[in-house]
Protein backbone atom coordinates (compact mmCIF):
# COMPACT_ATOMS: atom_id res chain seq x y z
CA UNK A 1 0.00 0.00 0.00
CA UNK A 2 2.86 2.34 0.79
CA UNK A 3 3.97 2.34 -2.86
CA UNK A 4 0.88 4.34 -3.91
CA UNK A 5 1.55 7.25 -1.59
CA UNK A 6 4.31 8.82 -3.66
CA UNK A 7 3.01 10.45 -6.80
CA UNK A 8 -0.59 11.49 -6.59
CA UNK A 9 -1.34 10.76 -10.23
CA UNK A 10 -1.24 7.07 -9.46
CA UNK A 11 -4.36 5.07 -8.60
CA UNK A 12 -4.07 2.21 -6.14
CA UNK A 13 -5.24 -1.24 -7.34
CA UNK A 14 -8.56 -0.85 -5.56
CA UNK A 15 -9.27 2.51 -7.19
CA UNK A 16 -8.18 4.87 -4.41
CA UNK A 17 -6.24 8.10 -4.68
CA UNK A 18 -4.41 7.87 -1.39
CA UNK A 19 -3.07 11.41 -1.37
CA UNK A 20 -6.63 12.73 -1.61
CA UNK A 21 -7.72 10.50 1.26
CA UNK A 22 -4.78 11.63 3.36
CA UNK A 23 -5.76 15.21 2.58
CA UNK A 24 -9.25 14.42 3.91
CA UNK A 25 -7.54 13.15 7.08
CA UNK A 26 -5.77 16.50 7.38
CA UNK A 27 -9.18 18.17 7.15
CA UNK A 28 -10.55 15.92 9.88
CA UNK A 29 -7.77 17.14 12.13
CA UNK A 30 -8.48 20.81 11.40
CA UNK A 31 -10.66 23.05 13.54
CA UNK A 32 -14.43 22.58 13.49
CA UNK A 33 -16.38 24.77 11.09
CA UNK A 34 -20.12 25.02 10.56
CA UNK A 35 -22.35 26.80 8.06
CA UNK A 36 -26.13 27.32 8.25
CA UNK A 37 -28.36 28.84 5.58
CA UNK A 38 -31.46 30.76 6.66
CA UNK A 39 -34.05 32.46 4.50
CA UNK A 40 -32.41 35.89 4.77
CA UNK A 41 -29.26 35.21 6.76
CA UNK A 42 -26.33 32.84 6.33
CA UNK A 43 -24.00 32.08 9.22
CA UNK A 44 -20.47 30.68 9.35
CA UNK A 45 -18.86 29.58 12.59
CA UNK A 46 -15.42 28.23 13.36
CA UNK A 47 -13.77 26.88 16.46
CA UNK A 48 -11.09 29.19 17.72
CA UNK A 49 -8.30 27.29 19.40
CA UNK A 50 -7.03 29.15 22.44
CA UNK A 51 -4.65 31.85 21.25
CA UNK A 52 -1.25 32.15 22.84
CA UNK A 53 -1.05 35.04 25.31
CA UNK A 54 1.44 37.04 23.25
CA UNK A 55 -0.34 36.47 19.91
CA UNK A 56 -2.43 39.22 18.34
CA UNK A 57 -5.64 37.33 17.71
CA UNK A 58 -6.90 39.90 15.19
CA UNK A 59 -4.38 38.66 12.64
CA UNK A 60 -5.79 35.13 12.77
CA UNK A 61 -9.01 35.57 10.79
CA UNK A 62 -10.60 32.25 9.90
CA UNK A 63 -13.69 33.59 8.13
CA UNK A 64 -12.82 35.78 5.17
CA UNK A 65 -14.47 37.86 2.47
CA UNK A 66 -13.95 36.82 -1.11
CA UNK A 67 -16.08 39.64 -2.48
CA UNK A 68 -18.74 42.00 -1.12
CA UNK A 69 -21.36 39.26 -1.22
CA UNK A 70 -19.34 36.05 -0.75
CA UNK A 71 -17.52 34.69 2.31
CA UNK A 72 -15.54 31.55 3.09
CA UNK A 73 -14.55 29.49 6.12
CA UNK A 74 -12.33 26.44 6.00
CA UNK A 75 -10.97 23.52 7.95
CA UNK A 76 -7.54 22.04 7.39
CA UNK A 77 -4.15 23.44 6.43
CA UNK A 78 -4.36 27.20 6.91
CA UNK A 79 -1.37 27.96 4.72
CA UNK A 80 -3.04 26.15 1.82
CA UNK A 81 -6.16 28.19 2.58
CA UNK A 82 -4.26 31.43 2.11
CA UNK A 83 -3.23 30.42 -1.41
CA UNK A 84 -6.71 29.24 -2.39
CA UNK A 85 -8.38 32.34 -0.96
CA UNK A 86 -5.98 34.60 -2.83
CA UNK A 87 -6.74 32.86 -6.14
CA UNK A 88 -10.47 33.05 -5.44
CA UNK A 89 -10.31 36.77 -4.66
CA UNK A 90 -8.47 37.44 -7.91
CA UNK A 91 -11.05 35.40 -9.81
CA UNK A 92 -13.91 37.38 -8.24
CA UNK A 93 -12.41 40.66 -9.50
CA UNK A 94 -11.38 39.17 -12.84
CA UNK A 95 -14.94 37.98 -13.42
CA UNK A 96 -16.24 41.47 -12.59
CA UNK A 97 -13.74 42.97 -15.03
CA UNK A 98 -14.48 40.69 -17.98
CA UNK A 99 -18.26 40.34 -17.76
CA UNK A 100 -19.19 43.38 -15.59
CA UNK A 101 -21.07 41.12 -13.21
CA UNK A 102 -20.30 39.91 -9.70
CA UNK A 103 -19.76 36.15 -9.42
CA UNK A 104 -22.54 33.86 -8.29
CA UNK A 105 -21.82 31.64 -5.28
CA UNK A 106 -21.95 28.57 -7.50
CA UNK A 107 -19.46 30.01 -9.97
CA UNK A 108 -16.79 30.77 -7.39
CA UNK A 109 -17.40 27.43 -5.66
CA UNK A 110 -16.93 25.64 -8.96
CA UNK A 111 -13.74 27.64 -9.52
CA UNK A 112 -12.29 26.74 -6.11
CA UNK A 113 -13.32 23.11 -6.49
CA UNK A 114 -11.75 23.11 -9.94
CA UNK A 115 -8.46 24.33 -8.48
CA UNK A 116 -8.59 21.65 -5.80
CA UNK A 117 -9.26 18.97 -8.42
CA UNK A 118 -6.40 20.14 -10.63
CA UNK A 119 -3.96 19.25 -7.88
CA UNK A 120 -5.33 15.72 -7.67
CA UNK A 121 -4.52 15.05 -11.28
CA UNK A 122 -1.48 17.04 -12.38
CA UNK A 123 1.54 15.15 -11.20
CA UNK A 124 4.14 16.11 -8.70
CA UNK A 125 2.20 18.38 -6.35
CA UNK A 126 0.07 17.36 -3.39
CA UNK A 127 -3.59 18.35 -3.10
CA UNK A 128 -4.77 21.30 -0.98
CA UNK A 129 -5.40 19.99 2.54
CA UNK A 130 -8.63 21.83 3.25
CA UNK A 131 -12.39 21.76 2.86
CA UNK A 132 -14.19 25.03 2.44
CA UNK A 133 -17.64 26.31 3.34
CA UNK A 134 -18.67 29.09 0.97
CA UNK A 135 -21.67 31.33 1.60
CA UNK A 136 -23.20 34.17 -0.32
CA UNK A 137 -26.24 35.78 -1.87
CA UNK A 138 -26.93 35.66 -5.58
CA UNK A 139 -26.17 39.20 -6.76
CA UNK A 140 -29.42 39.53 -8.72
CA UNK A 141 -32.02 37.18 -7.25
CA UNK A 142 -30.85 37.63 -3.64
CA UNK A 143 -31.19 33.89 -3.00
CA UNK A 144 -28.85 32.73 -0.17
CA UNK A 145 -26.57 29.73 -0.76
CA UNK A 146 -24.15 27.55 1.18
CA UNK A 147 -21.68 25.30 -0.62
CA UNK A 148 -18.97 22.91 0.50
CA UNK A 149 -15.82 21.82 -1.36
CA UNK A 150 -13.30 19.18 -0.31
CA UNK A 151 -9.74 18.17 -1.30
CA UNK A 152 -10.99 15.82 -4.01
CA UNK A 153 -12.54 18.75 -5.82
CA UNK A 154 -16.17 17.78 -5.37
CA UNK A 155 -18.68 20.40 -4.34
CA UNK A 156 -22.36 20.57 -3.53
CA UNK A 157 -24.93 22.89 -2.01
CA UNK A 158 -26.21 22.41 1.53
CA UNK A 159 -28.86 23.81 3.85
CA UNK A 160 -26.44 23.34 6.72
CA UNK A 161 -23.14 21.54 7.00
CA UNK A 162 -20.06 21.10 9.12
CA UNK A 163 -16.46 20.18 8.40
CA UNK A 164 -13.23 19.71 10.32
CA UNK A 165 -12.96 18.14 13.76
CA UNK A 166 -16.03 16.25 15.01
CA UNK A 167 -17.95 17.27 11.92
CA UNK A 168 -20.01 14.08 12.11
CA UNK A 169 -21.45 14.98 15.51
CA UNK A 170 -22.25 18.49 14.32
CA UNK A 171 -23.86 17.23 11.14
CA UNK A 172 -25.98 14.76 13.15
CA UNK A 173 -27.10 17.57 15.41
CA UNK A 174 -27.98 19.74 12.41
CA UNK A 175 -29.89 16.91 10.75
CA UNK A 176 -31.95 16.45 13.90
CA UNK A 177 -32.55 20.10 14.61
CA UNK A 178 -32.53 21.89 11.27
CA UNK A 179 -35.55 23.90 10.28
CA UNK A 180 -36.00 26.96 8.07
CA UNK A 181 -34.89 29.92 10.15
CA UNK A 182 -34.19 33.59 9.63
CA UNK A 183 -32.22 36.33 11.32
CA UNK A 184 -31.07 35.65 14.86
CA UNK A 185 -32.54 32.12 14.87
CA UNK A 186 -30.08 31.10 12.15
CA UNK A 187 -27.19 32.46 14.21
CA UNK A 188 -28.42 30.52 17.26
CA UNK A 189 -28.69 27.28 15.30
CA UNK A 190 -25.12 27.63 14.05
CA UNK A 191 -23.80 28.36 17.53
CA UNK A 192 -25.75 25.49 19.05
CA UNK A 193 -24.23 23.10 16.50
CA UNK A 194 -20.75 24.39 17.23
CA UNK A 195 -21.28 24.16 20.99
CA UNK A 196 -21.89 20.41 20.61
CA UNK A 197 -18.18 19.93 20.00
CA UNK A 198 -16.50 23.10 21.24
CA UNK A 199 -15.96 24.43 24.72
CA UNK A 200 -18.58 27.01 25.48
CA UNK A 201 -17.82 30.74 25.39
CA UNK A 202 -17.09 33.64 23.04
CA UNK A 203 -13.36 33.07 23.39
CA UNK A 204 -13.56 29.74 21.62
CA UNK A 205 -15.80 30.42 18.67
CA UNK A 206 -15.71 32.90 15.84
CA UNK A 207 -19.03 33.70 14.14
CA UNK A 208 -19.72 35.73 11.01
CA UNK A 209 -23.19 36.60 9.74
CA UNK A 210 -23.98 37.54 6.15
CA UNK A 211 -27.10 39.41 5.10
CA UNK A 212 -28.03 40.86 1.75
CA UNK A 213 -28.02 44.47 3.03
CA UNK A 214 -24.96 44.50 5.25
CA UNK A 215 -22.68 41.89 3.74
CA UNK A 216 -20.43 40.00 6.11
CA UNK A 217 -20.32 41.00 9.77
CA UNK A 218 -17.98 39.39 12.29
CA UNK A 219 -19.66 39.15 15.68
CA UNK A 220 -17.88 40.59 18.70
CA UNK A 221 -16.89 38.29 21.56
CA UNK A 222 -19.42 40.01 23.82
CA UNK A 223 -22.23 39.41 21.33
CA UNK A 224 -21.35 35.72 21.05
CA UNK A 225 -21.22 35.40 24.83
CA UNK A 226 -24.69 36.93 25.05
CA UNK A 227 -26.14 34.48 22.54
CA UNK A 228 -24.39 31.55 24.21
CA UNK A 229 -25.93 32.63 27.52
CA UNK A 230 -29.37 32.71 25.83
CA UNK A 231 -28.84 29.22 24.46
CA UNK A 232 -27.74 27.85 27.84
CA UNK A 233 -30.79 29.43 29.46
CA UNK A 234 -33.06 27.83 26.86
CA UNK A 235 -31.37 24.48 27.42
CA UNK A 236 -31.78 24.78 31.17
CA UNK A 237 -35.44 25.73 30.75
CA UNK A 238 -36.01 22.72 28.48
CA UNK A 239 -34.35 20.41 31.04
CA UNK A 240 -36.43 21.88 33.85
CA UNK A 241 -39.64 21.45 31.81
CA UNK A 242 -38.77 17.80 31.25
CA UNK A 243 -38.14 17.13 34.95
CA UNK A 244 -40.80 19.51 36.26
CA UNK A 245 -44.27 17.94 35.68
CA UNK A 246 -43.58 14.44 37.16
CA UNK A 247 -42.51 16.00 40.49
CA UNK A 248 -45.81 17.88 40.73
CA UNK A 249 -47.74 14.68 41.51
CA UNK B 1 -12.55 68.30 -27.34
CA UNK B 2 -12.79 66.43 -24.05
CA UNK B 3 -12.59 68.50 -20.89
CA UNK B 4 -11.73 67.16 -17.46
CA UNK B 5 -10.81 69.45 -14.59
CA UNK B 6 -10.74 69.33 -10.81
CA UNK B 7 -9.90 71.21 -7.65
CA UNK B 8 -9.44 70.70 -3.92
CA UNK B 9 -11.55 72.61 -1.39
CA UNK B 10 -12.04 72.64 2.34
CA UNK B 11 -12.46 68.96 3.24
CA UNK B 12 -13.54 67.89 -0.26
CA UNK B 13 -12.35 67.57 -3.85
CA UNK B 14 -14.36 68.10 -7.03
CA UNK B 15 -13.84 66.48 -10.41
CA UNK B 16 -15.73 67.75 -13.46
CA UNK B 17 -15.86 66.11 -16.86
CA UNK B 18 -17.71 66.66 -20.09
CA UNK B 19 -20.06 63.88 -21.11
CA UNK B 20 -19.81 63.58 -24.88
CA UNK B 21 -18.71 60.35 -26.48
CA UNK B 22 -17.37 61.39 -29.88
CA UNK B 23 -16.07 59.51 -32.91
CA UNK B 24 -14.66 61.76 -35.65
CA UNK B 25 -17.53 64.14 -36.45
CA UNK B 26 -20.27 62.07 -34.83
CA UNK B 27 -21.46 62.48 -31.23
CA UNK B 28 -22.52 59.02 -30.08
CA UNK B 29 -24.06 60.22 -26.82
CA UNK B 30 -24.04 63.29 -24.59
CA UNK B 31 -24.47 61.64 -21.22
CA UNK B 32 -21.36 59.46 -20.96
CA UNK B 33 -20.08 59.29 -17.40
CA UNK B 34 -16.29 59.68 -17.52
CA UNK B 35 -15.73 59.99 -13.79
CA UNK B 36 -15.47 56.53 -12.27
CA UNK B 37 -16.14 55.97 -8.57
CA UNK B 38 -13.00 54.00 -7.84
CA UNK B 39 -13.97 52.99 -4.32
CA UNK B 40 -15.95 54.49 -1.48
CA UNK B 41 -13.69 57.57 -1.22
CA UNK B 42 -12.00 57.99 -4.59
CA UNK B 43 -12.93 59.45 -7.95
CA UNK B 44 -11.14 58.79 -11.23
CA UNK B 45 -11.89 61.30 -13.98
CA UNK B 46 -10.46 60.12 -17.28
CA UNK B 47 -10.24 61.57 -20.78
CA UNK B 48 -8.78 60.13 -23.93
CA UNK B 49 -9.20 57.30 -26.39
CA UNK B 50 -12.64 55.77 -25.69
CA UNK B 51 -11.69 52.12 -25.57
CA UNK B 52 -8.49 52.75 -23.61
CA UNK B 53 -10.36 54.92 -21.11
CA UNK B 54 -12.92 52.24 -20.24
CA UNK B 55 -10.40 49.40 -20.29
CA UNK B 56 -7.77 51.13 -18.19
CA UNK B 57 -10.04 52.69 -15.57
CA UNK B 58 -12.00 49.44 -15.04
CA UNK B 59 -8.71 47.56 -14.67
CA UNK B 60 -7.55 50.04 -12.02
CA UNK B 61 -10.91 49.84 -10.23
CA UNK B 62 -10.84 46.04 -9.97
CA UNK B 63 -7.23 46.02 -8.77
CA UNK B 64 -8.04 48.61 -6.11
CA UNK B 65 -10.93 46.38 -4.97
CA UNK B 66 -8.67 43.31 -4.93
CA UNK B 67 -6.15 45.10 -2.72
CA UNK B 68 -8.92 45.88 -0.27
CA UNK B 69 -10.06 42.23 -0.03
CA UNK B 70 -6.53 40.94 0.27
CA UNK B 71 -5.48 43.37 2.95
CA UNK B 72 -8.70 44.23 4.72
CA UNK B 73 -7.99 47.93 4.34
CA UNK B 74 -8.50 50.35 1.40
CA UNK B 75 -5.65 51.91 -0.55
CA UNK B 76 -4.75 55.50 0.29
CA UNK B 77 -5.25 58.05 -2.48
CA UNK B 78 -1.50 58.47 -2.88
CA UNK B 79 -1.03 54.70 -3.18
CA UNK B 80 -3.80 54.41 -5.76
CA UNK B 81 -2.32 57.30 -7.76
CA UNK B 82 1.14 55.72 -7.74
CA UNK B 83 -0.28 52.34 -8.71
CA UNK B 84 -2.16 53.94 -11.62
CA UNK B 85 0.93 55.80 -12.77
CA UNK B 86 2.96 52.60 -12.53
CA UNK B 87 0.55 50.74 -14.80
CA UNK B 88 0.68 53.55 -17.37
CA UNK B 89 4.46 53.62 -17.18
CA UNK B 90 4.80 49.86 -17.65
CA UNK B 91 2.63 49.93 -20.75
CA UNK B 92 4.19 53.10 -22.08
CA UNK B 93 7.01 51.70 -24.19
CA UNK B 94 5.07 48.71 -25.47
CA UNK B 95 1.39 49.42 -25.82
CA UNK B 96 0.59 52.81 -24.32
CA UNK B 97 -2.83 53.75 -22.96
CA UNK B 98 -3.96 57.09 -24.40
CA UNK B 99 -5.73 58.16 -21.20
CA UNK B 100 -5.32 61.29 -19.05
CA UNK B 101 -6.46 60.99 -15.44
CA UNK B 102 -7.39 63.21 -12.54
CA UNK B 103 -7.61 61.09 -9.38
CA UNK B 104 -9.32 62.69 -6.38
CA UNK B 105 -9.66 61.06 -2.99
CA UNK B 106 -10.34 61.61 0.69
CA UNK B 107 -8.22 59.95 3.36
CA UNK B 108 -9.25 60.16 6.99
CA UNK B 109 -5.96 61.48 8.35
CA UNK B 110 -4.85 63.50 5.32
CA UNK B 111 -8.06 65.02 4.01
CA UNK B 112 -8.80 65.60 0.31
CA UNK B 113 -6.16 65.30 -2.40
CA UNK B 114 -5.99 65.53 -6.19
CA UNK B 115 -3.48 63.87 -8.51
CA UNK B 116 -2.70 64.68 -12.14
CA UNK B 117 -1.62 61.66 -14.19
CA UNK B 118 -1.13 62.14 -17.89
CA UNK B 119 -0.91 59.57 -20.69
CA UNK B 120 2.89 59.41 -20.58
CA UNK B 121 2.76 58.57 -16.88
CA UNK B 122 3.66 61.87 -15.26
CA UNK B 123 2.33 62.13 -11.71
CA UNK B 124 1.75 65.38 -9.85
CA UNK B 125 -0.07 66.13 -6.63
CA UNK B 126 -1.98 69.34 -7.26
CA UNK B 127 -4.63 71.68 -5.87
CA UNK B 128 -6.23 72.38 -9.26
CA UNK B 129 -5.71 70.83 -12.67
CA UNK B 130 -7.24 70.23 -16.09
CA UNK B 131 -6.87 68.21 -19.30
CA UNK B 132 -7.93 68.80 -22.88
CA UNK B 133 -8.58 71.93 -24.94
CA UNK B 134 -10.89 73.08 -22.20
CA UNK B 135 -7.89 73.32 -19.91
CA UNK B 136 -6.80 76.53 -21.64
CA UNK B 137 -9.94 78.16 -20.30
CA UNK B 138 -10.57 76.33 -17.03
CA UNK B 139 -6.97 76.68 -15.80
CA UNK B 140 -7.08 80.41 -16.53
CA UNK B 141 -10.36 80.81 -14.62
CA UNK B 142 -9.05 78.74 -11.71
CA UNK B 143 -5.78 80.67 -11.60
CA UNK B 144 -7.82 83.87 -11.29
CA UNK B 145 -10.47 82.76 -8.79
CA UNK B 146 -9.14 79.74 -6.88
CA UNK B 147 -7.94 80.03 -3.31
CA UNK B 148 -7.25 77.19 -0.91
CA UNK B 149 -9.97 76.25 1.56
CA UNK B 150 -12.95 77.10 -0.67
CA UNK B 151 -16.40 76.00 0.48
CA UNK B 152 -18.51 73.69 -1.69
CA UNK B 153 -20.67 76.62 -2.83
CA UNK B 154 -17.64 78.72 -3.80
CA UNK B 155 -16.04 75.77 -5.61
CA UNK B 156 -19.18 74.89 -7.56
CA UNK B 157 -19.50 78.56 -8.48
CA UNK B 158 -15.94 78.46 -9.85
CA UNK B 159 -16.75 75.25 -11.73
CA UNK B 160 -19.76 76.94 -13.31
CA UNK B 161 -17.58 79.89 -14.34
CA UNK B 162 -15.15 77.45 -16.01
CA UNK B 163 -17.96 75.64 -17.79
CA UNK B 164 -19.30 79.01 -19.00
CA UNK B 165 -15.86 79.90 -20.43
CA UNK B 166 -15.55 76.53 -22.17
CA UNK B 167 -19.04 76.79 -23.63
CA UNK B 168 -18.56 80.28 -24.94
CA UNK B 169 -14.93 80.14 -26.14
CA UNK B 170 -14.22 76.57 -27.33
CA UNK B 171 -15.22 76.04 -30.96
CA UNK B 172 -16.69 72.55 -30.52
CA UNK B 173 -17.65 72.83 -26.89
CA UNK B 174 -19.26 69.81 -25.23
CA UNK B 175 -22.86 70.57 -24.24
CA UNK B 176 -23.09 68.64 -20.98
CA UNK B 177 -20.91 68.20 -17.89
CA UNK B 178 -21.02 66.01 -14.80
CA UNK B 179 -19.70 67.17 -11.42
CA UNK B 180 -18.68 64.64 -8.78
CA UNK B 181 -17.52 65.29 -5.24
CA UNK B 182 -15.52 63.29 -2.69
CA UNK B 183 -15.41 64.16 0.99
CA UNK B 184 -15.47 62.41 4.36
CA UNK B 185 -18.89 60.95 3.53
CA UNK B 186 -17.63 59.33 0.36
CA UNK B 187 -17.50 59.78 -3.39
CA UNK B 188 -20.73 60.60 -5.17
CA UNK B 189 -22.31 62.47 -8.05
CA UNK B 190 -22.96 66.10 -7.23
CA UNK B 191 -24.76 67.53 -10.26
CA UNK B 192 -25.10 67.60 -14.02
CA UNK B 193 -24.86 70.76 -16.11
CA UNK B 194 -26.85 70.04 -19.25
CA UNK B 195 -27.55 72.26 -22.21
CA UNK B 196 -28.77 69.39 -24.40
CA UNK B 197 -31.03 66.92 -22.63
CA UNK B 198 -30.93 63.33 -23.85
CA UNK B 199 -34.59 62.45 -24.48
CA UNK B 200 -34.29 58.70 -24.01
CA UNK B 201 -33.83 58.58 -20.26
CA UNK B 202 -31.59 59.05 -17.20
CA UNK B 203 -27.85 59.59 -17.67
CA UNK B 204 -25.86 56.37 -17.66
CA UNK B 205 -22.18 55.47 -17.80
Amino acid sequence: MARYDRAITVFSPDGHLFQVEYALEAVRKGNAAVGVRGSDTIVLGVEKKSTAKLQDSRTVRKIVNLDDHIALACAGLKADARVLINRARIECQSHRLTVEDPVTVEYITRYIAGLQQKYTQSGGVRPFGLSTLIIGFDPYTGVPSLYQTDPSGTFSAWKANATGRNSNSMREFLEKNYKETSGQETVKLAIRALLEVVESGGKNIEIAVMTKEHGLRQLEEAEIDAIVAEIEAEKAAAEAAKKGPPKET
Amino acid sequence: MECVFGLVGDGFALVVADSSAVHSILVHKSNEDKIMVLDSHKLLGASGEGGDRAQFTEYIQKNVALYQFRNGIPLTTAAAANFTRGELATALRKNPYAVNILLAGYDKDIGPSLYYIDYIASLHKIEKGAFGYGSYFSLAMMDRHYHSGMTVEEAVDLVDKCIMEIRSRLVVAPPNFVIKIVDKDGAREYAWRESIKDTTGAPTS
